[in-house]
């Protein structure tokens, strides 16, 4: 159902797209439909948080209240000092590291080593988790010292409402991605992607093919990407 | 003249992709409830929003009962009239129309029409329906919250629509609304990624884009489009949700109601109005591109000739859904946006005309000497080119910044996207079903009731609506609820919306003649043949009638030519299917071969 079948000589550069574009059953040549889908679902929920952010900056222009300082409110007090954004930037660095990662898992899926799979699938679930986890600490803080959707002590109150509403639309789909990455995790382990099982089950349609791992990578790098821009435009801004 | 000969055989590409495990149903459960094949889902789908749709058909009833006869109807308060336009409106665009194009026809034709098996993911497809179904449940659940539905006009515009001096604003009303909005998206994404996926990705061979029936490219184009435009009404949707219930104030200035000052503050309502139409333009092609798509098949197979310009219709489709982007704030010019925006929108509106004229023409071109049979579902489609003429010429009026203000919120408006968005693409339905009910029953549907239907329906259409225009222009506003003494509408505007109202009612009630007529037909109707209307493309060429589970027979077919080979001179029948493979068409002279 799955497999790369392209046995003719194809034209390459931009006459193969066209060649590819006007050829019978498969637009995309060896593009399992998994992926496809992936693609398409990623291209319909970059809308999503483009229309997110670009509200975020409309409110931000059409309030007449001043503006949050960002680097004073999500400085952390440590060590006897206010140290600006040292939250956000081990929440990012944990997140990027964990795509590379989630890189190693795709790799090491194509070659069939299951154990290596898993593991770097387990360690990017692991990494996404403690990122979920510092953004809950960050969200308790901010509400500690006040900080609501309908008002905050240190300026625009629209800062709480787009904050809490994109951060955790964006950490809604981390979690979403934590549980999909332990499910292909264990299906992994079970050797359920082998020629030779005989199990069948929600994702676990194409036997013989590790597939599944890339186009979970491809959705856990989206939410990857889609944190750079949160972060620029939340926390830099 | 196009030289329609059969063309020489060509190299058929060996099959890329094995077959795919199908799921097989077992009980009565699985295989008419839970079902994952696309053809049932199709039934499913079309079925509840035909039922949703009476009750939109009903609540416009009920309004121009109160427009033609003012003061008669005690049970019609102002609210209540409001909250029938604002109900009838998001049923009829979002839970029938989108609904039944894409969940209900895309389901059915577009593994059949491409030659598969079924959609890519059939589970998924099938959630699909069930999260649809539950996006009907919420809305109807808001008829009986305390306060009712909201009646904030469908398109929900903050301030007014949190605030409670709307109907439904400050209860349950709105948010039900906003709820089920948003699982709408959900269900419809879920479709709409199988829709795009099966087209792009599981073909049959022989089958290439360009080969595609354009029922099949309005489909697409639709889906593309909803998969980019939902998105911006899902986000503000969530955000007036939470506008409503947490009191963000997204979309919410400082306001002062009753004379006092809510907690709001600093928000912007023209964001939603922005992120509404860029939703809301794609919207209007969403529900016109599959209507599009299907009249063209219609007016093909009904006129024995093939589509005129095959390649530039494609290449329109594809142009109308690309610019549905840039036109949004053409419904915006009275907002208090940036006259410069205004040059501008108006200008991408007014382009959209070009492609859209292609299309037009390429239509008539294609009735041009053809052999035209009135069948009904050709009376629909000749119907629905008239009336898109008429809607879109109207729609030129209101793309110019300068036309558009005075006519602003007038019963010109509604006149006009009833034409182009509502009358247009239901003609097409009908059409459609009319032409496709054999297929998915095996029998026909009663012809005298049928015609009875469509000459209702048509002339009703036009009794209802060009009046309308007229309205509008002598300045009656829309969503008003009881015009009273306006000194500068002349009395004659009441016995015209008297008249409208007899006609509306006329024409509501010829459709349940065609509920009527399926109904009994389902059962009791005349048995088809395999292919009555001699049809090409590959749904008709199945191995039973209604096709079964997995569609084609051991083999799927192979595709050697487009889909409109008719009147194909020195060959037997007068057309030639899709799958028939070029040696083996009949010829009237042995010696052609």
């Amino acid at each position: 159902m799955t497999e790369v079948n392209v046995t003719d000589d194809r034209p390459s550069g931009m006459q193969g797209v066209i060649a590819d574009w006007a050829s019978d059953q498969r637009a995309f040549k060896g593009v399992p439909w998994g992926k496809a889908m992936m693609w398409i679902f990623l291209l319909s929920d970059t809308f999503i948080f483009s229309s997110f952010l670009v509200s975020y900056m409309t409110v931000r222009m059409s309030t007449p209240v001043a503006w949050p300082n960002a680097s004073e409110v999500f400085a952390l007090h440590m060590f006897g000092a206010n140290i600006p954004l040292i939250l956000i930037a081990i929440m990012t660095f944990i997140l990027i590291t964990s795509s590379g990662t989630m890189a190693l898992a795709v790799n090491f899926g194509y070659r069939k080593n299951r154990k290596m799979t898993t593991l770097m699938l387990v360690l990017t679930a692991i990494l996404g988790a403690s990122f979920v986890g510092m953004q809950a600490f960050e969200w308790t803080k901010l509400i500690s010292e006040g900080v609501r959707p309908w008002g905050n002590p240190f300026g625009a109150e629209q800062f709480g409402a787009t904050f809490f509403m994109i951060t955790g639309f964006h950490g809604a789909h981390v979690s979403i991605g934590v549980l999909f990455l332990l499910i292909v995790a264990r299906k992994v382990w079970r050797g359920d992607y082998e020629d030779d099982t005989e199990r069948r089950g929600y994702f676990t349609s194409h036997k013989g093919s590790y597939n599944i791992v890339e186009e979970t990578g491809l959705y856990w790098h989206f939410v990857d990407l889609v944190w750079v821009f949160i972060f620029a435009f939340f926390y830099l801004w | 003249m196009v030289d329609t000969t059969p063309e020489k055989v060509e190299n058929v590409s060996p099959a890329e992709v094995p077959e795919a495990d199908l799921y097989h149903a077992h009980s009565f459960w699985t295989k008419y409830v839970f079902c994952q094949d696309a053809k049932v889902i199709a039934i499913q789908y079309s079925g509840t929003a035909v039922v949703i749709g009476m009750v939109g058909l009903v609540l416009s009833w009920l309004m121009r009962l109160q427009l033609g006869f003012p003061e008669t109807f005690s049970f019609i308060s102002p609210d209540s009239y409001l909250q029938f336009v604002t109900m009838h409106g998001m049923i009829m665009v979002i839970y029938l129309l989108t609904a039944l194009f894409l969940g209900g026809f895309g389901n059915y034709l577009i593994p059949l029409m491409v030659g598969a098996r079924d959609m890519v993911f059939p589970y998924v497809n099938m959630l699909s329906y069930w999260v649809y179904l539950l996006a009907v449940l919420i809305l109807v659940a808001s008829f009986f919250v305390p306060g009712g539905p909201t009646g904030a006009g469908w398109t929900l515009y903050p301030p007014q629509a949190i605030l409670s001096g709307t109907p439904g604003g400050s209860g349950l009303g709105i948010i039900l609304m906003l709820v089920s909005l948003a699982f709408f998206i959900i269900g419809f994404t879920m479709g709409g990624l199988n829709y795009v996926v099966t087209i792009l990705q599981a073909r049959t061979r022989g089958m290439t884009l360009m080969r595609m029936p354009l029922t099949i490219w309005g489909i697409f184009t639709a889906t593309v489009l909803a998969l980019l435009a939902f998105p911006a009404l899902f986000v503000s949707a969530i955000m007036m949700t939470l506008d409503s219930v947490l009191g963000t104030s997204f979309f919410m200035p400082a306001i002062v109601e009753f004379g006092e000052q809510l907690s709001y503050g600093g928000g912007s309502p023209i964001l939603f109005q922005h992120l509404f139409w860029f939703f809301g333009h794609p919207e209007v092609y969403i529900v016109a591109l599959p209507a599009f798509g299907i009249v063209s098949d219609l007016l093909s197979i009904h006129a024995r000739r093939h589509i005129f310009g095959y390649r530039m219709m494609v290449w329109a489709i594809v142009a109308i859904g690309a610019l549905s982007f840039v036109v949004w704030a053409h419904h915006m010019y009275v907002s208090g946006m940036n006259p410069w925006f205004g040059f501008f929108f108006a200008t991408t509106t007014l382009i959209i005309a070009v492609p859209t004229a292609i299309k037009v023409y390429n239509w008539t071109l294609t009735l041009w000497r053809g052999d035209i049979h009135l069948t009904i579902p050709m009376l629909f489609a000749i119907a629905f080119i008239i009336t898109f003429v008429n809607g879109g010429i109207t729609g030129l009026f209101l793309g110019n910044v300068i036309v558009d203000v005075p006519l602003s919120d007038t019963m010109f408006v509604v006149a006009h996207f009833h034409m182009v968005m509502g009358i247009a693409p239901i003609l097409v339905v009908f059409g459609a079903i009319y032409h496709w009910f054999p297929l998915m029953t095996g029998r026909m549907l009663n012809d005298a009731m049928g015609r009875f239907h469509f000459w209702v329906t048509f002339i009703g259409a036009y009794l209802i609506y060009f009046p309308m225009h007229y309205l509008g222009f002598v300045g009656v506003p829309r969503r008003y609820w009881s015009m009273e003494d306006t000194s500068f509408i002349p009395d004659s505007a009441a016995d015209l919306n008297a008249f409208i109202t007899v006609a509306a009612l006329i024409v509501g009630f010829a459709q349940l003649v065609f509920i009527y007529n399926i109904l009994v037909s389902v059962f009791k109707g005349k048995p088809s043949e395999r292919n009555p209307w001699k049809a090409t493309s590959l749904e008709w060429q199945t191995e039973t009638v209604p096709p079964g589970h997995g569609n084609f027979s051991k083999e799927l077919p192979v595709v050697y030519r487009w889909a409109y080979s008719f009147s194909v001179p020195g060959t037997v029948d007068d057309y030639v299917p899709q799958n028939v493979h070029p040696n083996d068409v009949k010829l009237v002279s042995p010696e052609g071969k």
